[in-house]
C-alpha cells in the first residue's frame, strides 16, 4: 500500500500553504519584529502580547473568530469577496491568512530576539559611511542575524505544516481545495485506515525532525564559531 | 598631495543642542577652527565633546549645527550625506566581515574618487598584515588602526575621532598617535579629535578648543594655548609648553643634537642625536614640572639647557605651587615651582632669568 493521488495533492497542498505563509511572514514578521526589539513605547507591550496569543490559545479559538471575520457580511470576507469574487472561507487564500496568525509569533520572536541582541552602533558607524536604510538591512543587519533569519522561517513553515485546528474551522477538508496533511491524516484515523495513516504520521514526524536537527546543528555550529 | 590653498583658512562651526529627557546639559558653541590639520577638543568628561562630534556628524539632532568645508555645507544634510568620517571610541567594526571586507565596505561607498587609496591606507596604518583576520582576533590597538583605516577609504572630507585611543591599553597608544601623524601628514582635512587627555593633544593637535559644560571655554593654536595661564592646561599635572624649533647642528662626539628657534642665539636647546638635516624642523615639548629658575647662569651642573628669559606672568596654583611664565626667544615656557621659592627668589614680572631645563621631549618630525 502506497500513498494515494489523495494524500500527495494533500502533501502538495500543504508544502505550498507553508511555502506561501512563511514568505509573507518574513516580509510582515521583519519590520513588526524590528520594531517591537527597537521600540520604548508601552504600546509595543500591548502589541507583543497579541503577536503571541496564537501560542497559548486553542486554535479552535482563533479558527472560530477567522470563521466569523471570513463571513461576507463582514468587513474583511465582505471586501475580499467584492475585490475577488471569491469567499474566504473555504479557500486556499483563506487558509494562507489564518496560517499567517496562527504562526506569527513563531517568525516574530526570534527575529526580535534576534535584533535585540544585534549591536545597533554598528548601524551609526555604516550611515556616516553613506550607507543608506536599505543598504544597511541587506549587508549588515541581515548577515549579522542570519542565526535570526533561519530560525524564524524554519520554524514559521514547520508549525504551519502541521496546522491542523484552524484549518479544520476555516478551510474544512476539500481535497486539493484546502484538505492538509494533518487533515487527511484524522481522515485516514477516522476511517480506520491506520496503514495510510502511518505513512502520513511518520512522514511528518520524520520530517519535522530532520528540520529541527538541521536547525539546532546550524545553530550550533555557528555559535561556537562566534563565540 | 594637492597645495592647499586655504592653509589658514577658518571654518564657522555653530552648534546648538538640547538632548531630549536631560534638562541639566546643553550644548551651545560658536567657534572658529582652521580647515586643514588637527583641531583637539578637550575638556573633562561630560562636557559635551561627545555630543559635539555627534551633532557634527548628524547623529544627535541638533537644533541647529553649521559647518561649511569648503563649498560643502553639511548643516541640514541626513547623517548618509555629510560625507565626513568617523571613528568612535569603540572600534565598532563589523564582525562577520574581515578586516580587508571593512575596508572594502566603506571604499566601495565612498564619497569621492579623490580619497586616499586603499594602498596608502594600509600603509599609513601598517594593517597590511591584518587584511585576512576577522575583528575578534585583532588587539583593541589594531582594531582602532582599522576603524581609522576604514574611516578614510569613504573620502571624508573631515575626520571627526571620538577618543580614538580611550578604549586601547596604553602600550598600543603611541603606535596610534605615530600612525594618526602619518595619516595627518599625508592627508589635507581638518580633524577634529575629542579627548581628555593632554599628552595625546600636546602630540597631535595644531589648535586647539576648550570646553566645559556644554561651552566654549577658550580656543587658539595648541602653543599659545599651551602657555596661558588663565586656562586650567596650564595647572594640570603633565602641563607643558610645545616649541616649534629647527636643527641647527650635530655633535657627533656627544651624540647630541642642537635644535634652534627665534632669531636670537638664546633660543637654543641640545636634545639627544637627532636623524634629521640641518634645517629640519622639529617639534619638542617641555614639561612644566621639569624646569627650574635661577637668578644667575649655573656654571656647575649637569644641566645642559639653561636659557635666559624675561618673566612675563606669574600664576599662584594653590598655596605651595607657582606657575612662572618666561619669554625666550619669542616663545613662551612654563616653569612650575614652589611659592616658597618664588617669595625667596623674589621672582616678578620683567625680571630676568635662567630656565634651567631637565627634559625635552621630542614630538614629532612632521611639523
Amino acid at each position: 500500500m502506497n500513498l494515494l493521488s489523495s494524500d500527495i495533492a494533500a502533501l502538495w497542498l500543504t508544502l505550498q500553504l507553508a511555502a506561501v505563509t512563511t514568505i509573507i511572514l518574513m516580509v510582515i514578521g521583519a519590520p513588526l519584529a524590528w520594531w517591537l526589539a527597537r521600540s520604548t513605547s508601552r504600546f509595543a507591550s500591548v502589541i507583543e502580547a497579541m503577536v503571541a496569543l496564537p501560542l497559548i490559545l486553542p486554535p479552535t479559538v482563533i479558527g472560530f473568530y477567522l470563521l466569523i471575520a471570513f463571513s461576507p457580511d463582514n468587513f474583511l470576507g465582505g471586501s475580499w469577496l467584492a475585490l475577488t469574487g471569491q469567499s474566504l472561507a473555504f479557500t486556499f487564500s483563506g487558509l494562507v491568512i489564518g496560517s499567517v496568525i496562527y504562526s506569527l509569533p513563531f517568525v516574530v520572536q526570534p527575529l526580535q530576539s534576534g535584533f535585540q541582541s544585534f549591536d545597533h552602533k554598528l548601524l551609526e558607524a555604516a550611515e556616516t559611511m553613506g550607507s543608506g536604510s536599505f543598504d544597511r538591512f541587506f549587508n549588515l543587519i541581515i548577515p549579522l542575524t542570519r542565526r535570526a533569519f533561519a530560525t524564524a522561517a524554519l520554524l514559521g513553515f514547520a508549525h504551519t505544516m502541521g496546522e491542523f485546528g484552524v484549518v479544520l474551522m476555516i478551510g474544512g477538508n476539500i481535497p486539493g481545495e484546502t484538505q492538509v496533511l494533518s487533515i487527511a491524516l484524522y481522515d485516514h484515523v477516522e476511517a480506520l485506515d491506520y496503514q495510510r495513516a502511518h505513512w502520513l504520521a511518520a512522514g511528518l514526524l520524520i520530517f519535522s525532525f530532520v528540520l529541527l536537527v538541521f536547525l539546532y546543528g546550524f545553530n550550533r555550529n555557528k555559535g561556537i564559531r562566534a563565540g | 598631495m594637492s597645495v592647499n590653498l586655504n592653509l589658514n583658512s577658518l571654518m564657522d562651526l555653530s552648534v546648538k543642542y538640547v538632548p531630549s529627557g536631560d534638562s541639566n546639559f546643553s550644548l551651545a558653541l560658536k567657534v572658529k577652527l582652521p580647515s586643514s590639520g588637527i583641531t583637539a577638543v578637550y575638556g573633562p568628561s561630560g562636557c559635551g565633546k561627545t555630543s559635539l562630534l555627534r551633532c557634527i556628524a548628524g547623529l544627535a539632532e541638533a537644533e541647529h549645527c553649521q559647518l561649511s568645508i569648503g563649498e560643502h555645507a553639511i548643516g541640514d544634510l541626513p547623517v548618509t550625506k555629510r560625507q565626513l568620517g568617523y571613528v568612535f571610541q569603540e572600534d565598532r567594526l563589523f564582525p562577520h566581515l574581515s578586516v580587508e571586507g571593512n575596508l572594502d565596505f566603506a571604499y566601495k561607498r565612498r564619497f569621492s574618487d579623490e580619497g586616499p587609496s586603499k594602498h596608502e591606507v594600509i600603509e599609513w596604518l601598517d594593517i597590511e598584515a591584518l587584511l585576512n583576520r576577522k575583528p575578534d582576533q585583532l588587539s583593541g590597538g589594531q582594531k582602532q588602526r582599522v576603524a581609522i583605516a576604514r574611516s578614510l577609504l569613504t573620502a571624508p572630507r573631515c575626520l571627526l575621532l571620538d577618543e580614538p585611543l580611550a578604549g586601547v591599553d596604553s602600550k598600543a597608544r603611541t603606535p596610534i598617535l605615530f600612525h594618526l601623524e602619518t595619516v595627518a601628514a599625508n592627508l589635507d582635512i581638518p580633524m577634529i579629535y575629542v579627548s581628555h587627555n593632554l599628552d595625546e593633544i600636546i602630540r597631535l593637535a595644531n589648535h586647539l578648543i576648550i570646553m566645559d559644560q556644554g561651552q566654549l571655554v577658550a580656543d587658539g593654536p595648541l602653543l599659545n594655548m599651551l602657555s596661558r595661564l588663565d586656562l586650567e592646561l596650564a595647572q594640570q599635572e603633565n602641563a607643558a609648553v610645545v616649541l616649534n624649533t629647527r636643527i641647527a647642528g650635530h655633535d657627533g662626539d656627544y651624540s647630541l643634537t642642537h635644535l634652534a628657534w627665534g632669531d636670537s642665539e638664546n633660543g637654543s636647546l641640545i636634545i639627544g642625536q637627532l636623524p634629521g638635516a640641518i634645517g629640519e624642523r622639529v617639534r619638542v615639548r617641555i614639561p612644566c614640572r621639569d624646569v627650574s629658575i635661577a637668578l644667575e647662569e649655573p656654571n656647575q651642573s649637569s644641566i645642559l639647557n639653561v636659557l635666559p628669559g624675561v618673566i612675563s606672568d606669574i600664576e599662584l596654583v594653590d598655596g605651595a605651587r607657582a606657575i612662572v611664565k618666561t619669554e625666550v626667544a619669542g616663545q613662551s615656557i612654563l616653569a612650575r615651582i614652589t611659592r616658597m621659592s618664588l617669595e625667596c627668589l623674589q621672582l616678578e614680572k620683567g625680571k630676568a632669568v635662567f630656565l634651567q631645563i631637565k627634559t625635552v621631549a621630542l614630538l614629532s618630525e612632521h611639523q
